[in-house]
């Protein structure tokens, strides 16, 4: 294929990208961000796979078998874990504005300038060589695509120049904001589409091998087992053993968290804890899908080129350009092309903010002669700074490349990497779950297992180049033999990269903990460790949990804020802050403690939180706290959060206590209102015939002379009065019992029919005086039912009173009639009076309902003998109501239920 | 008004009998010319007819109440002069209050005595023989 023409296409691609990334960027601008979901994130984290996964993974399985998968193994394992680790680890950054994995750890330690720049270092010298190994696969598929022998090449070369592109674009695309924590939508984006990419590609190109260029799964498998090695392959016994398994799962497991492009897109770029969720199982499936096919291009690989004269890596590419598949090979080699950019885009950015904040910020802001020249210029220099990070980075990586990696395998190198972040894994495990852990116990143990690192893997790839002698692995240094860099302190029987992770990470985490236990937090230290640790209790208060006494004045703050943020970003993140707290400035300008550190805050997302330390020490007048004093304010911060929480709470459980007062309140009033009016109706019913009665007697009294007819009428008059108002007063004292639920009912075994004869009886006079018509209709041998005789009775006698009152005065007609049904007795009174209209039926169980209501002609009685009934009946379970036409006579049924529990039954 | 040798006249308003029964018989022994009425509009038509010059009036009546029959009263010339007596079973202050701004000489509350009635309208009908 023509030399210039994937030149070409590979640029076009970069264009796309970058075309993509600012689109994005647009959109999420106009607050339509792509980011902001699951999916997206959990492709994001695909950036794990790179061309060491595009290309590497069919090297390993071709030579190695099986082993390729175990470091898919570890980030599969880890994921679930990821609620419990990386959602603090997130939860800590966002809060504390951290933005690399250096920055977490000096930050973890009291800020520590020593640490974050030996961690950027670490990550510097472990992570350059895994950019390599991306160049190299870059410029191998190009050549191996062209068909240009690239080993040929006089500097500079295709690969330099590939380099520099790259370089170019990551400075254009990373580099445009200056603070850190500004998360880089567009780049997320880009990350995600080439994730979907080279997934794609791979399985375009597994499908076609096993099913174009061979017959299947089984087909390959079957031809495979004519391979020497097949049997060895398939087992998952390698040359290390379970031990080198265990290792490589170990080693996957921490560099899916701490490889810093890993904590770039999981951590930094992360929008929304919750996206974790789902993440957690789309990304071990991501992994599953691009492992499907790499056995059968490795064994077809090996079943196409015999001869070994094609390396296993480029496999994938080699298999299609062989069956003329011009145009595939070309979009497999896009898609390599797309896991190496994507690892270089991240890692890159990544390391140069590292380098900036914790190499070249702590040198510019530390000395105070640089400080003061270069005060001004401090945001220019950063943004230059980390431009030329990305370059330098980048430079190295080409170095190594021409110098080292060429001589490796793509998994070799990528394994050194990973041994390099993993040891950082004591210092960030036991710094977010273990308050004791010390600065010098990290230092301690970052220190000698990096040297470690060094000396057992990194040593014997510098003498495997020829640029140390050989005698070194043989006899070791100066013949001393225990110090063999693959069988140190005479462990031997290991594989290398086991031997090398047992002994770094023995010796770091021993260190860790040893140390730690030794030394003596400062207050600082302690400080960040109980926030760390307790992130989720302190998150909402950060700046009230962190404990800083001094004087620092508020134009020293702002002027330090408007040189790192610039003028427009200061003003509106002080608003924000007066926002949030807005207690008035002191008169004397002297900034809160709150205010140094939220400024301090902000600036650690610029520069690193280690150099922020040092620009606010530098302007403020700062006292030394103890421990004691840190742990006393944190205390109280905390009684303070559980106060607050506990004051909130009380004073919502107040707001309910007072609505329900209210609210009682107004049923009182009602309660108190309606008992008003029942009081003077009574009084006036009471009135009525007291005002008869003694009318009546002073006129007997006056007039002894009166004839025997008037005195006689008089006298019947003064009676029936007294009667009327002795019923009254039963009623009114019965009402108040059932009310006020006083009223306790006198139960026995009762028998309907007999209570509506008894009462018909009682009436009987009455009915034929009226000459009224009654009909009965009651049904026999009703089931007994426990209830209060007497009180029933009261309530036939009442309903049928009523309707002998209110019949047709001519021909009055009353029916009564009674049945069992359904567990219950119902009973109805009818008459053929005028009726009950709409309104009236909705009062006629009111108390002195005919009272207040004088349309009504006043019968004789007290005006509460149905809302009296209406309780009795309600007393027993059962209910009252009232059916009337105008026009039409009325009818008021009750029903009452056959089985009243006996406590029930109690009003 | 009075006219010499004549009797006066006396409506008694009330809706229960058994008040109506002992005022009836006291006008009568006082030797008055009794009327009654047992409801607001029945007061108001008898007014009209029989243009009583003391009418002993009950509030709380079924249609119209005792102070619209009153404020009636006042409002006709033809009964320029006439005494009405409020007796009611409402006591209040407020009640009291409203009797006498619709126009009432008197307000008597129920149980009232019969004889503290019977000198009052002596009172009212003296005091008016006597202008």
């Amino acid at each position: 294929m023509n030399y210039w023409l994937v030149i070409a296409v590979s640029f076009c691609y970069l264009a796309l990208l970058f075309g993509l990334a600012s689109w994005a960027e647009r959109r999420s601008a106009a607050g339509r961000s792509l980011v902001a979901n699951p999916y997206i994130y959990a492709l994001s984290l695909a950036v794990y796979c790179t061309a060491w996964t595009y290309y590497g993974s069919v090297g390993r399985a071709a030579l190695g078998g099986l082993e390729y998968l175990a470091i898919y193994v570890g980030p599969t394992l880890m994921a679930p874990l990821w609620w419990v680790v990386l959602r603090k680890i997130i939860r800590i950054c966002k809060v504390q504005r951290i933005t690399t994995i250096a920055d977490f750890i000096s930050s973890r330690y009291g800020k520590d300038v020593k640490l974050g720049s030996i961690a950027t270092i670490i990550c510097v010298l472990g992570i350059v060589p895994y950019i390599s190994i991306q160049l190299k696969a870059i410029a191998s598929s190009l050549f191996i695509l062209t068909g240009r022998a690239g080993a040929t090449e006089a500097f500079p070369d295709t690969s330099f120049f590939i380099t520099l592109g790259l370089g170019l674009f990551t400075i254009v695309y990373g580099t445009r904001h200056v603070e850190a924590t500004e998360r880089h939508e567009g780049m997320v984006t880009a990350i995600a589409f080439e994730s979907v990419l080279k997934l794609v590609v791979f399985l375009v190109a597994g499908v076609f091998v096993t099913y174009g260029v061979f017959k299947g799964f089984d087909d390959i498998m079957r031809q495979a087992r004519s391979l020497p090695d097949f049997e060895q392959l398939m087992s998952f016994k390698t040359e290390g053993g379970y031990a080198q398994w265990f290792w490589m799962v170990v080693l996957s497991m921490m560099a899916i968290l701490f490889l810093p492009r890993q904590f770039q897109v999981a951590v930094v770029e992360n929008v929304n804890e919750e996206h974790l969720n789902k993440a957690m199982w789309l990304f071990p499936l991501y992994l599953f899908a691009i492992n499907i096919f790499v056995l059968p291009i490795a064994f077809g690989g090996d079943l196409l080129f015999r001869n070994g004269t094609v390396d296993a890596d480029m496999f994938v590419l080699a298999i299609p350009l062989s069956q003329g598949q011009d145009l595939l090979a070309l979009l497999v080699y896009l898609g390599g092309y797309s896991a190496a950019t994507s690892m270089v885009i991240v890692a890159t950015i990544s390391l140069s903010v590292m380098m900036s904040n914790n190499l070249i910020m702590p040198l510019l802001v530390g000395i105070p002669a640089l400080k003061n020249r270069y005060q001004h210029k401090l945001t220019v220099i950063l943004l230059y700074s980390r431009r030329l990070c990305i370059l330098l980075v980048l430079l190295l990586a080409y170095l190594y490349y021409k110098g080292v990696a060429e001589y490796y395998s793509l998994l070799e190198i990528g394994l050194v990497s990973f041994a390099a972040v993993a040891q950082f894994a004591p210092a960030i495990i036991g710094g977010i779950f273990w308050k004791e852990g010390t600065r010098y116990g990290a230092l301690t143990g970052i220190l000698v297992g990096a040297i470690l690192w060094f000396y057992t893997l990194v040593v014997p790839s510098i003498v495997g180049v020829g640029l140390l002698p050989a005698t070194i692995l043989a006899e070791g240094p100066l013949g001393i033999s225990w110090l063999k860099p693959f069988e140190l302190f005479g462990l031997e029987g290991m594989d290398y990269i086991s031997h090398a992770m047992f002994w770094s990470m023995f010796l770091n985490t021993g260190l860790y903990i040893g140390v730690s236990l030794l030394t003596r937090q400062t207050s600082q230290e302690r400080n960040q460790a109980e926030v760390f640790v307790d992130i989720f209790k302190y998150s909402t208060v950060f700046e009230t949990s962190i404990v800083w006494k001094g004087t620092a004045y508020i134009p020293d703050i702002r002027s330090l804020l408007v040189n790192f943020l610039g003028e427009k970003r200061a003003e509106s993140a002080l608003k924000t802050y007066r926002r949030k707290y807005p207690e008035p400035e002191d008169a004397t300008g002297k900034a809160d403690p709150k205010l140094v550190t939220y400024a301090e805050k902000l600036l650690a997302g610029v520069i690193g939180s280690s150099s922020a330390r040092i620009m606010v020490a530098s302007v403020a007048k700062e006292e030394k706290i103890s421990i004691d004093e840190v742990l006393h304010i944190l205390r109280e911060s905390q009684q303070l959060i559980s106060i607050n929480n506990e004051l909130r709470r009380k004073s919502l459980e107040l707001r309910k206590a007072t609505q329900q007062l209210s609210s009682a309140n107004e049923q009182l009033r009602l309660l108190d209102e309606q008992k008003d009016e029942f009081l003077s109706t009574v009084t006036h019913e009471l009135r009525t015939p007291l005002t008869s009665i003694r009318a009546l007697s002073e006129i007997l009294y006056d007039n002894p002379d009166l004839d025997r007819e008037d005195q006689e009428h008089f006298l019947h008059t003064i009676v029936k009065e007294s009667e009327r108002l002795t019923r009254l007063i039963t009623h009114v004292l019965d009402l108040e019992k059932f009310e006020s639920g006083k009223y306790e009912l006198n139960l026995s075994e009762v028998r309907i029919e007999e209570i509506v004869q008894e009462s018909l009886d009682a009436l009987e006079s009455l009915v034929q005086e009226k000459n009224i018509e009654l009909l009965v209709d009651v049904q026999h041998e009703m089931p007994a039912i426990r209830a209060d005789r007497d009180r029933l009775i009261q309530v036939m006698v009442n309903l049928v009173s009523n309707a002998i009152k209110f019949c047709n005065p001519d021909n009055g007609q009353i029916s009564v009639s009674g049945y069992y049904l359904d567990g219950m007795i119902k009973i109805n009174v009818s008459d053929n009076g005028k009726g009950i209209d709409e309104e009236a039926k909705k009062q006629v169980f009111d108390k002195f309902y005919q009272a207040q209501n004088q349309n009504i002609r006043k019968p004789e009685g007290s005006g509460l003998g149905l809302a009296i009934s209406k309780k009795i009946i309600e007393s027993h379970k059962g209910q009252m109501w009232v059916e009337s036409e105008v026009g039409k006579g009325a009818r008021f049924s009750f029903v009452v239920p056959v089985h009243v529990k006996e406590e029930a039954a109690k009003v | 008004m009075k006219k010499e040798g004549k009797k006066w006249k006396v409506l008694v308003v009330d809706d229960e009998p058994s008040i109506l029964m002992p005022l009836e018989f006291l006008m009568r022994k006082s030797g008055y010319q009794v009327y009654i009425a047992r409801n607001g509009t029945e007061a108001i038509e008898s007014v009209d007819r029989e243009l009583p010059q003391i009418i002993v009036l009950d509030i709380m009546m079924p249609d119209v109440d005792g102070y619209e029959v009153c404020r009636y009263i006042r409002s006709q010339a033809k009964m320029e002069g006439a005494k009405v007596i409020f007796l009611s079973a409402k006591t209040k202050e407020a009640d009291i209050k409203k009797g006498y701004e619709a126009g009432a000489d008197l307000y008597i509350p129920k149980p009232f005595s019969t004889r503290f009635l019977m000198e009052k309208i002596k009172e009212l009908t003296q005091s008016e023989e006597n202008s």
